[in-house]
């Protein structure tokens, strides 16, 4: 039974690693090749989230939708309404350095996150929306978690690979030439700031799939269940301790530090209740401490960036 | 080729060019010297597009460039080095160099996925043209470095090899000398003449180094205060008073130009005179 039990716990987790690998993976298009310090990952999940659930639940009569659109349309539609979001918002933010699109694009997805809040028509409001479908959902519970982690596995890999694509191709090169020397990439003759907006729609898009795949999992979501000290810091920690520039170290990170996150939680919930709630703190501290650590002895995180000897073309 | 009218760049009250008009010759290397502060690399600066003049007009193979931007510029053919050596410092001293050339199908996101063949094909080329460049540099042992690792002089040439992977027509060159031990100076200076001689580029350089500038450049333009002092042959430049003044400053000028030239040997001859009384 104990066995059983863990083996769930596996598949959950592995269901939100590979969701967190997603918003690693584009945070690492916008940050480790590019050089864009978004911190409003949380914001782009979030408008992927509820696109997606609002187009494929069921009917409501407090807000508007459900119009129980098939789920693949639905994520479809997440990628594409969080690029388009992203679009405006690149092409005011991405004027400012590295410190100053910080904190826009934090301010960012504080509005989407109070938006969501306070629009009861659109988004539900605090009560949230659900009834949101779930693919293989009728099956006995072991086996839709498993087909869950199946298509999760598979929505990574292909990121993955799309991903790792783009970087090795020419496209990849003048990217990471751009983070590097901006001054130097436009002499060169190179659009920067077209090219920030690229990757910043890009990256934007896959966090709004990752939002998607989330909302689904769940069957429902509120403005709670999306929490910027996960979604967006600890999303910023995976990639800096896996290897920022590194898509297998975005993947690694996501793993190793989810499953800290968790296993701690498993941990303080053993304690008495009166210790527990303290203990909630420790967690954070550790995830700070680890990074520290990593930032003191590996900055390069336990990937680093990748040193291409004698490139024979892309891919 | 270029022709400068008139440039004014000011930053809030100071001027820092001031009234600069200019005119190069195809094949020419131009030489632009002046004390610190005269306004050169801001001169450069607005020429390549990285700042807007304030006021006058840049016209380049007859064509009006004023509001043009630096990667415009690039695609006409007018490349800028830096005077602080801008590497990339994470990609190789290879990558580096292949980032550079114009019309790379590989850049669009799409391409990679729809045009795949014409990507491949054009990274070939670009490579070959790469190897090429990093072996007229004497640099294709550090092609798989990374750029940042790099000596302060292997960066210099890493600078200048940038400009030979486009159909550049007018390179600016920031003190390509600075920092360079003279072993490797020579070799820039050698790679400089190859490059105006065999593949026709038209040069501008700002330098310090007077041995270089001498050895390379002609005409000579001395710049002071945001203006052209004077244009001429390296000699004209070197022993105009004018040119010692604004280097050393009035008195000091005079002190200077009376230990070594005719011209002020008079003065001299006046002190000695002097003394003699």
């Amino acid at each position: 039974m104990e066995l059983i039990g863990l083996a769930n716990y596996a598949i959950f987790m592995g269901i939100l690693i590979g969701i967190y690998a997603l918003l690693s993976l584009a945070l690492n298009i916008q940050w480790g090749f590019t050089g864009l310090f978004n911190a409003g990952v949380a914001g782009f999940f979030a408008i992927g989230a509820y696109t997606s659930a609002i187009l494929t639940s069921t009917p409501a009569l407090n807000r508007m939708g459900g119009f129980e659109w098939p789920i693949l349309l639905g994520w479809a539609a997440a990628m594409l309404v969080a690029a388009m979001i992203a679009w405006p918002i690149g092409k005011i933010c991405l004027r400012f350095r590295s410190d100053y699109l910080a904190i826009a694009t934090i301010g960012v997805a504080e509005i989407f996150r109070l938006i969501i809040k306070s629009e009861d028509w659109l988004t539900g409001g605090s009560r949230g929306i659900t009834g949101i479908p779930r693919p293989f959902g009728d099956l006995p519970y072991v086996q839709s978690q498993l087909a869950y982690l199946a298509l999760v596995v598979i929505a990574v890999l292909v990121v993955y690979l799309l991903v790792e694509r783009q970087l090795k191709a020419p496209w990849g090169r003048m990217m990471r030439a751009i983070r590097d020397n901006e001054a130097a990439a436009a002499a060169m003759g190179k659009q920067v700031e077209a090219r920030r907006l690229q990757a910043f729609i890009f990256g934007s898009a896959i966090m709004g799939l990752a939002g998607a795949l989330f909302v689904h999992f769940n069957r429902s979501i509120t403005p709670e269940a999306i929490d910027p000290m996960i979604a967006t810091f600890l999303i910023w920690i995976m990639l800096i301790l896996g290897g920022s520039g590194n898509n297998r170290g975005a993947i690694l990170g996501a793993a190793v530090i989810w499953i800290i996150w968790s296993v701690s939680e498993l941990l303080t919930d053993r304690l008495p209740t009166e210790v527990a709630i303290q203990a909630k703190y420790i967690r954070i501290f550790i995830i700070g401490l680890m990074l520290q650590l990593v930032l003191r002895f590996r900055p390069e995180g336990i990937l680093p960036e990748e040193r291409k000897r004698n490139p024979v073309g892309p891919g | 080729m270029l022709e400068l009218d008139n440039i004014v760049k000011a930053f809030g009250g100071f001027h820092a060019v001031d009234g600069c008009s200019l005119k190069v010759n195809k094949g020419e290397i131009l030489g632009l010297v002046g004390p610190n502060g005269a306004g050169k690399t801001t001169l450069f600066n607005v020429i390549a597009g990285a700042l807007q003049p304030t006021s006058g007009k840049i016209t380049f193979l007859g064509e009006d460039v004023t509001p043009l931007s630096t990667d415009a510029l690039f695609h006409k053919g007018l490349v800028r080095t830096f005077q602080i050596p801008h590497e990339f410092h994470r990609l190789t001293v290879l990558e580096n160099l292949m980032m550079v050339p114009p019309a790379q199908p590989g850049e669009n996101l799409f391409a990679n996925w729809l045009n795949w063949g014409a990507v491949r094909r054009r990274e070939e080329e670009v490579r070959q043209l790469a190897m090429d460049t990093l072996a007229f540099l004497e640099l294709t042992h550090v092609a798989d470095e990374r750029a940042g690792n790099l000596s302060g002089g292997q960066k210099k040439l890493l600078e200048l090899g940038r400009t030979m992977m486009t159909n550049a027509k007018l390179v600016l060159l920031d003190e390509p000398a600075a920092g360079v031990n003279r072993t490797l100076l020579r070799k820039l200076e050698e790679k400089i003449q190859i490059l105006n001689r065999e593949r026709g580029y038209t040069f501008i350089l700002i330098e310090h180094d007077m041995e270089m500038i001498e050895k390379l450049c002609h005409p000579v333009v001395c710049m002071a205060e945001g203006r052209v002092l004077i244009e001429g042959d390296f000699h004209m430049v070197r022993s105009d008073p004018r040119v010692l003044e604004a280097y050393l400053g009035e008195t000091a000028a005079a002190r200077e130009a009376a230990s070594h030239d005719t011209v002020v040997e008079e003065v001299r001859g006046e002190e000695l005179r002097k003394e003699d009384i």
